[in-house]
């Protein structure tokens, strides 16, 4: 039997009015890679910030031991001492420093405030060969993709003689490749006997790597399961955080296809900083009427760029190509061209890119279409406020009145705000992307059953996603894209993971045909 | 009873300005044996701090858009020496003159809008520049010298009062009757807003509360009124006050470029991946800003009766104080066009009772700014702890 080497026991933590956790039990083995799972508002978060002192001893009940010792932490600082180092899903990096600046950020290698460079970068190369990070280290954090900035955290917590290393949702922003990379990394590190934990939605990883997987759900220990000695299936997880048998991951629909209602072709565009890089080469594809069109590749590969510059030239520069509607072509210059013309894009990044967390249900919802519920520049709000409690009751959005602010509500909730907000606009084509990064397995299931109705509506679906189950569940054909081309389109039939990926890798040079 | 108290305290933060804004006065009242509410003194209180409130009123708009302007006293201050110029010196008339000046003002708003929206300099930088080209304008039309006496019509703006209609005895009837008319007005929006609330099954306060609130407020506009009626009546710049009060209010919540200049300032990209035209909103918000300037001038000047090459000075900065005080956020997305008019009253009101009271100004300025720090960290405290 190996040892124990973090047990919280009967932790409950209760804020104004809810009940976060409630007598919580987790049990971590040394060396031993262990996940903790459970839909959005489960408690995860809120036991990992118990574990790691952000709620001080003495604000909740339960204890805490670490080592066989009774923790105590007053703060983050304490628990670090410890060993004990969380690396959140939004990162904490300082993107202007470099990344031997960053690993040591807080721990300079200094003597009496004087830094020593010469040990810091000796000190970081050796980190940053550790998980496999290949860049100098004077290489500026914000000129690094986020898989890479993900290294730089993870070399930063190896300099703190980590013991217990916490990952929230360390793959949700990483593509598939990346993603890969990580876990790899993991189970080296496991070998070595650092022991983790992972906080993931991600199923497929979960099975893959952990040993043990401890499930919450209402901020409540269901149950642990052990990997080695019970049978654990994807399902079997499932139905422990939700409660109950999902049949299907991926709702049914029968495809209705009819007439071609977007096209593009030939599309390029440049990088709107570096005038001389393409970003976009050469893109042609089509979608058709009550179709649910995947676009799959690596990050960088140019999904989003290629999304946002067909919605208006919302990026890039020295744009060139065609776009028919309805086999008519049609220019779109701006983004209120693109929404008049029955175009919307609900943006990969919600809280940056799509809300107005400050602001409520109802304002959300009507921005891209106002013009609808206003006559000359006057809002009329009796009508505003019908159409929004209309959605608000077929989307299914959980929340007390549409006047509630959208930074309270839970991600996936607010993934149907911003849905709301496009469907209002009643457009033909919707451009989705990462439409379910970061929302549980039971508000995923949601989504997805609203893209099926959109296409059972007759419009045309084109979904950008970084997990190739959720195309492969939801497409009736893939365009794969790498690096700013089109490697390849596969119809529902012909899809299988491996296929994709192989796609997803192809570089310039080895191009056979493309397109259509 | 439970109720009530929770009542007051969900709408301290709705309310707690206007809360705050009664205690200052009152304290003042108290502190002045009564002077403060004196007919004479509330209206002086009105007149002598116009000039602030449609500054503030523009600048609330600027700050909810998430930029801000520095260049609005230099603006104000010459705007007022061109019309002056206009109206001593080349004889224009008044009412020409004053549209002259208000365009010129919508133009130097562009000229500023322009470099914010379409070069994208952070407004810091372009109004801080405004603010120095402005002033040196003002002294160089000028000459360093004061220019005046305005015309009689064009004085009225700031310092005249409405007609009256015969048979008051004393007190001014036609006052009385536009208070009436004014809280008949509330009383009925406020009625529909309630029962459009209700029929949207929006929380609505108790019946019992929203008659109270009503009867406070009708209450305390008509004794208002009363007390200036029972002076000179309403003041001419009263009234042009309240129009842009109720006009810009409307804008503010009820039309879709309102909706566009707080989604902006709450989220830029969202808004304008939203459809948004976050470039010509900006733009506009400062044509708008430059306007309420020159008008923010002349009636300063035409308080003054002259035009200074001083004039101006600190404007920006009591105007940037009310909307903070009022509850604007510095990040933007934040505030009310009458949030920013309780807190140019606040420091109004302020200035007015310690003058009163005979604080010399190095005092007052040091009250002032310390009420502004207090103010901020009391709503920021609020915050944090309803969050």
């Amino acid at each position: 039997m190996t040892d124990i080497l973090l047990e919280m026991r009967g932790i409950t933590k209760t804020f104004p009015g809810v009940r976060a956790l409630n007598n919580v039990n987790l049990k971590v083995r040394e060396g031993e890679i262990h996940a903790l799972m459970g839909e959005n508002g489960a408690g995860k978060s809120t036991l990992m910030k118990v574990l790691s002192g952000v709620y001080p001893y003495g604000t909740y009940q339960g204890e805490v031991y670490f080592q066989g010792r009774l923790c105590q932490f007053r703060d983050i600082r304490d628990s670090e001492r410890q060993g004990i180092v969380i690396i959140h899903q939004e990162l904490a990096l300082s993107p202007y420093l470099s990344i031997a600046e960053n690993i040591f950020l807080g721990n300079e290698r200094a003597r009496r405030g004087v830094i020593n460079w010469r040990e810091t970068y000796a000190r970081a190369r050796e980190l940053m060969d550790l998980v496999g990070l290949d860049e100098s280290p004077n290489t500026r954090v914000m000129d690094l993709g986020v898989g890479k900035q993900q290294l730089v955290e993870i070399a930063k917590a190896l300099s703190k003689n980590v013991r217990l290393l916490i990952l929230d949702e360390p793959t949700s922003a990483l593509n598939e490749h990346d993603s890969e990379n990580l876990l790899r990394l993991l189970r080296s590190f496991k070998a070595r006997g650092l022991t983790s934990i992972l906080i993931s939605h991600k199923l497929n990883e979960i099975v893959q790597v952990a040993d043990s997987i401890t499930i919450l759900r209402d901020g409540e220990t269901i149950e642990t399961l052990d990997m080695a000695r019970d049978e654990i299936t994807e399902d079997r997880i499932i139905r422990g955080m939700v409660g109950r048998d999902l049949k299907h991951r991926y709702p049914e629909r029968t495809p209705n296809i009819g007439e071609t209602i977007f096209e593009v072709r030939n599309w390029n565009v440049y990088h709107p900083r570096q005038p001389d890089r393409r970003v976009i080469k050469d893109v042609s594809f089509h979608i058709r009427r009550g179709e649910v069109v995947g676009i799959a590749g690596l990050m960088g590969a140019g999904r989003t760029e290629l999304a946002m510059s067909l919605f208006g030239r919302a990026y890039g520069k020295r744009i060139s190509g065609q776009i028919l509607k309805n086999g008519k072509p049609v220019e779109l210059p701006d983004i209120p061209a693109a929404i008049r013309n029955g175009i919307a894009y609900v943006t990969e990044d919600r809280k940056h890119y799509g809300l107005v967390l400050i602001q409520d249900i109802r304002r959300n919802t009507t921005l891209a279409g106002l013009r609808k519920v206003a006559r000359r520049g006057v809002i009329d709000e009796r009508r505003e406020n019908l159409e929004v409690e209309g959605f608000r009751q077929r989307l299914n959005i959980k929340t007390p009145s549409i006047r509630q602010t959208v930074m309270n509500l839970s991600g996936g909730n607010q993934q149907k705000v911003v849905l709301s907000k496009w469907i209002f606009t009643e457009p033909d084509v919707l451009i989705l992307d990462e439409p379910t990064r970061g929302i549980d397995v039971g508000a995923k299931y949601e989504i997805y059953t609203i893209i099926n109705q959109l296409a059972g509506e007759g419009k045309g679906i084109l979904l950008i996603s970084s997990e190739l189950p959720e195309l492969l569940g939801m497409c009736d054909r893939i365009y794969v894209m790498s690096d700013g081309r089109i490697t390849g389109e596969l119809p529902r039939e012909k899809a299988d993971q491996e296929t994709i990926m192989r796609l997803m890798a192809r570089m310039e040079g080895d191009i056979v045909a493309n397109g259509r | 009873m439970q109720t009530v108290v929770n009542l007051l305290k969900a709408n301290i933060r709705q309310y707690g300005m206007l809360v705050a804004l009664l205690a200052i006065m009152l304290l003042f009242q108290i502190l002045t044996d009564g002077i403060l509410f004196k007919p004479l003194n509330v209206t002086n209180l009105i007149l002598q701090n116009s000039h602030i409130l449609v500054l503030a009123i523009g600048m609330m708009l600027v700050i909810i858009s998430g930029h801000i302007d520095l260049s609005v006293g230099s603006v104000a201050a010459f705007v007022g020496a061109v019309a002056a110029i206009l109206m001593v010196e080349m004889n224009v008339p008044f009412a020409a003159a004053i549209f002259l000046s208000l365009l010129l003002g919508a133009l130097i708003g562009a000229w500023q809008g322009f470099w914010v929206a379409y070069v994208r300099v952070p407004s810091f930088i372009v109004t801080l520049a405004g603010m120095l080209m402005f002033r040196g304008l003002t002294m160089l039309v000028l000459e360093g010298q004061s220019i005046g006496p305005f015309p009689d019509a064009f004085r009225a703006l700031s310092s005249g009062f409405i007609p009256d209609i015969p048979g008051g005895r004393g007190i001014h009837l036609l006052s009385i009757l536009i208070g009436i008319l004014l809280s008949l007005l509330l009383i009925a929006l406020e009625w529909g807003k309630r029962l459009s609330d209700i029929r949207y099954r929006f929380e609505t306060e108790p019946f019992a509360y929203f008659i109270a609130k009503l009867v406070i407020l009708a209450a305390a506009l008509n004794l208002f009124i009363y007390v200036l009626a029972s002076y000179e009546g309403i003041p001419n710049i009263l009234i042009v006050l309240l129009v842009l009060i109720f006009l810009y209010t409307f804008v503010a919540n009820r039309t879709v470029i309102g909706r566009h200049i707080y989604a902006m300032g709450g989220n830029e990209k969202a808004a304008m991946l939203s459809g948004v035209k976050t470039k010509r909103v900006t733009f506009w918000v400062f044509v708008n800003m430059g306007t309420l300037a020159a008008l923010s001038g002349l009636v300063f000047a035409a308080r003054l009766n002259a035009a200074t090459p001083k004039a101006g000075t600190n404007f920006e900065l009591d105007a940037i104080a009310a909307c903070f005080i009022g509850g604007a956020s510095m990040s933007g997305g934040v505030g009310t066009v009458i949030g920013g008019v309780i807190g140019g009253l606040v420091m109004g009101v302020m200035n007015n009772g310690m003058s009163i009271l005979g604080i010399g100004v190095d005092w007052q300025q040091a009250i002032k700014g310390l009420v502004l720090l207090l103010a901020v960290a009391f709503d920021i405290y609020n915050r944090s702890k309803s969050s």
